[in-house]
């Protein structure tokens, strides 16, 4: 107890993982036993085999879903366990997501839909005295992310490249901790992934923002501070090959 | 915030989802327009019936009547004195009224009302019911000036005839020759001028006057030639025949005008055969048992026109005195009359001054009701009419909220990895919900709103519509000859349309509440499974 008080926690921890789909009356097991620490600022791949359960654990870091067995904690408080609307609110300000079909809203711009974590943030009569500022936050951040000429397009009229960087913006908008990417490579042609990338290592590296990035694309993995692989349901240490600029 | 973006963007970009409420906008105009019609329907004939009858109606069992004495006087005076904003009597009688035109004899079914203008006046307007009495006046039973001009004109004329004819009657088929190819228009210029004087001197004149046009008859085939009572009666004052007789009339405009459709225009005119100044003739029963058939004549003083058409075709009101003595209901000092007609200061106490005044009146004799009982058939039809059509067109809106759960399920669906994103971004399901609620009540609102417009706008130009379809279809959809009124007349009820547009809404509401719940339970990881 005492050593767990006096070490710094890890940002986020998956502790004894379990989790299991039941189809009809089969138990699926996908996670059989997960841990996983990432410390504040790093740079953390997850690779697998598709079906390997990589996004399924996304999910349960981001309280999309919630674990069979084990828990999620976020600076040694365990989340997983919390009622639905504290774990509405951490999604909103804790995590952003970036997913492989970019889920953008069709029926909103570039700009609203990067506005959208803030417009569930804040009740309609808050949003509106903030709107000058948010507004002016928005255009920064998709200044940041190289779509400045196209705010008031709907997802339909962009390409994937476009679109992606408008889901990171979305995913900045809320000022996040916590990076969380699902494949986000996944859809897009090579030189449009390695521009997501660069986007993403940018972030990590400027402004000290903790990814934890899905793919499985080795290639794309290399770029990350250190990455875990999935296999059968639990984690290959693969090794801190890369992980020399890991802050202590 | 960003609920009611998205429920407006989805409003905006979900054209199918105003089609599902055009149904309900249908609905919700449909039933404005049917219930303003209906009220106003009901509203005018209410005010019309009113006018005719008064507050609190007492009326005799018997047709025969009964006298007014002062003890029933005094009864109605204690029980209800204090309420009474004025009272009448009256003779209700059935009776035939023939009126001559051309040659021919028309006689129609009739009730035949003996009335005192005067008091009548003071339980409903009558003054304004009559034709050519002004609004203001108090009517009584004297002619106009005009009617009495009309009156010496023809009586003038008809005596001029039936001079010549007493002189060198022609044969009886020659006579009725005559008849028919003497001009209808009895307007037309006779030489009556030239005759007029003649016709002066032409006194003692021994017949009965006679109606308009009986100059073109055989004064033998003459039917008030047997008429006893009133050639007795009219001997011994040996009038003067253009004076009006001692019967006097307000005819309902219905039973002497006919509408007809002018061939050339196309256009509705009427055409009217009796004026003020006319004689016409009046068969109905004494009192007593058994009823003896009695008739006497009678001269129109004006033209009675409530708009009721049931009213204008079947009443006729006369001076009750007269009608008490033709049907022998004067004797021993006392009058009868078969109903009183009180009008209450306070008309919503009726029930109450009913219930005192079967109290104080006897029973056996006398029988109490409201305007509203007596009329109760005719109302409680409109209004069962009115319950039903509503209840019907109330399902119209009930499926339209059918057609919005269907499509809100479709767009739940369609949306299952847009709920899942903004569940993802921290959306509760509470907010799904609502967005899908106030989409729901956003689609209530359109379409019971447009439905109020188009509703009211309908009401406003009824009349202008129907003449529209009646020109389009060449049908008439509104037949004034048919129905009460001469036009269609409409009141807006603001509570109704409160309503019915506040009951529509809540069926929008009511039918997104499944869809948004089901929204609202798709699972996060699910939702964004779908690609
Ligand atoms: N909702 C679900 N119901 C049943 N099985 C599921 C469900 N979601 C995922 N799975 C199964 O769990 C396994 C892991 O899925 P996933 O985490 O999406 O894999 P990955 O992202 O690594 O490709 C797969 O075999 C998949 O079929
Ligand atoms: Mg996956």
């Amino acid at each position: 107890m005492t050593e767990t008080l006096s070490m710094p926690h890890p940002q986020l921890s998956a502790i004894a993982i379990e989790k299991a789909y039941r189809k009809d009356k089969h138990k699926v097991p996908v996670l059989r036993g997960i841990d996983v620490d990432v410390q504040k600022a790093e740079f953390l791949s997850i690779v697998g085999q598709s079906g390997s359960g990589k996004s399924t654990l996304m999910h349960l870091f981001g309280l999309l879903d919630s674990p069979d067995i084990g828990e999620i904690q976020l600076e040694g408080q365990r989340i997983d366990d919390l009622p639905d609307h504290a774990r509405d609110q951490i999604r909103n300000r804790v995590f952003g997501f970036i997913f492989q079909f970019y889920h953008l809203l069709p029926e909103l711009n570039l700009l609203e839909n990067v506005l959208s974590p803030l417009m569930i943030r804040y009740s309609t009569w808050e949003y509106w005295k903030q709107k000058k500022k948010f507004r002016e936050d928005a255009l920064e951040i998709i200044e940041k992310v190289g779509l400045s000429h196209r705010i008031k397009h709907r997802p339909s009229e962009m390409s994937g490249g476009e679109m992606q960087r408008a889901a990171i913006a979305r995913a900045l908008i809320a000022k996040p901790q916590i990076l969380l990417a699902d494949e986000p490579t996944g859809n897009l042609d090579s030189s449009t992934g390695k521009e997501i990338m660069n986007l993403l290592t940018n972030l990590n590296e400027q402004e000290q923002l903790t990814i934890i990035m899905v793919t499985h694309d080795n290639s794309i993995a290399a770029q990350a501070h250190r990455t875990v692989r999935l296999l059968e349901g639990q984690i290959e240490v693969l090794g801190k090959s890369h992980a020399t600029s890991v802050p202590a | 915030m960003y609920k009611s973006l998205l429920c407006l963007r989805y409003l905006r970009t979900r054209y199918i989802a105003l089609a599902s409420i055009i149904s309900m906008t249908l609905g919700v105009a449909t039933m404005i327009v049917v219930n303003s019609v209906m009220d106003g329907f009901s509203t005018d004939m209410r005010t019309r019936l009113r006018g005719i009858l008064a507050d609190v109606i007492v009326e005799t069992n018997s047709l025969d009547g009964e006298p007014v004495t002062k003890d029933i006087k005094n009864s109605i005076q204690r029980a209800i004195g204090d309420d009474i904003a004025g009272m009448t009597e009256t003779v209700e009688i059935y009776a035939m009224l023939s009126v001559q035109y051309g040659s021919q004899w028309q006689s129609k079914p009739v009730t035949l009302i003996g009335i005192d203008p005067e008091t009548k006046a003071t339980v409903g307007p009558l003054a304004q019911y009559l034709e050519h009495t002004k609004d203001n006046d108090i009517p009584n039973w004297e002619l106009s000036p005009e009617a009495m001009a009309y009156r010496k004109e023809w009586t003038t004329r008809a005596q001029w005839m039936v001079e010549r004819w007493n002189h060198n009657p022609p044969p009886i088929e020659q006579n009725e020759q005559v008849s028919f190819e003497e001009p209808v228009e009895s307007s037309e210029p006779l030489p009556a001028p030239k005759f007029a004087n003649e016709s002066e001197t032409a006194s003692p004149f021994d017949q009965t006057p006679k109606p308009k046009g009986t100059h073109k008859a055989n004064p033998t085939a003459n039917p008030f030639g047997e008429d006893l009572k009133v050639s007795a009666f009219e001997e011994k004052e040996e009038r003067d025949p253009s004076s009006p007789l001692p019967g006097r009339v307000y005819i309902g405009y219905g039973l002497v005008s006919f509408p007809y459709e002018d061939p050339e225009t196309g256009k509705t005119e009427t055409f009217q055969i009796v004026k003020p100044g006319d004689d016409v003739k009046i068969s109905t029963v004494t009192a007593g048992q058994p009823p003896e058939p009695t008739h006497f004549n009678a001269t129109v003083v004006d033209l009675f026109k409530s708009n009721m058409s049931e009213h204008d075709s079947s009443l006729v009101f006369c001076n009750l005195e007269y009608l008490q003595e033709m049907r022998g209901m004067i004797g021993g000092g006392e009058k009868s009359i078969t109903s009183i007609q009180i009008k209450l200061k306070r008309p919503e106490d009726a029930a109450m001054v009913v219930s005192k005044l079967e109290e104080a009146l006897p029973a056996s004799k006398f029988r109490v009701r409201t305007w509203e009982d007596k009329q109760g058939p005719l109302l409680a039809a409109v209004e069962v009419e009115s319950a039903i059509l509503n209840v019907l067109l109330f399902l119209i809106i009930a499926v339209a909220g059918f057609g919005i759960l269907a499509i809100f399920f479709m767009i739940t669906i369609e949306k299952t990895r847009d709920i899942g994103v903004l569940k993802a971004l921290g959306a509760s399901s509470n907010g799904i919900m609502s967005i899908f609620l106030s989409y729901g009540l956003a689609l209530g609102l359109v379409g019971s709103g447009v439905g109020v417009i188009v509703g009211l706008l309908f009401v406003r130009y009824i009349n202008e519509i129907e003449k529209a379809i009646t020109w389009i279809t060449g049908r008439k959809v509104f037949d004034q000859r048919i129905y009460y009124f001469p036009e269609i007349s409409t009141h807006v009820n603001p509570m109704m349309v409160f309503w019915v547009a506040i009951g529509a809404m809540v069926i929008a509401v009511l039918a997104s509440i499944l869809p948004a719940r089901k929204a609202a339970r798709f699972h996060p990881v699910e939702s964004l499974r779908y690609e």
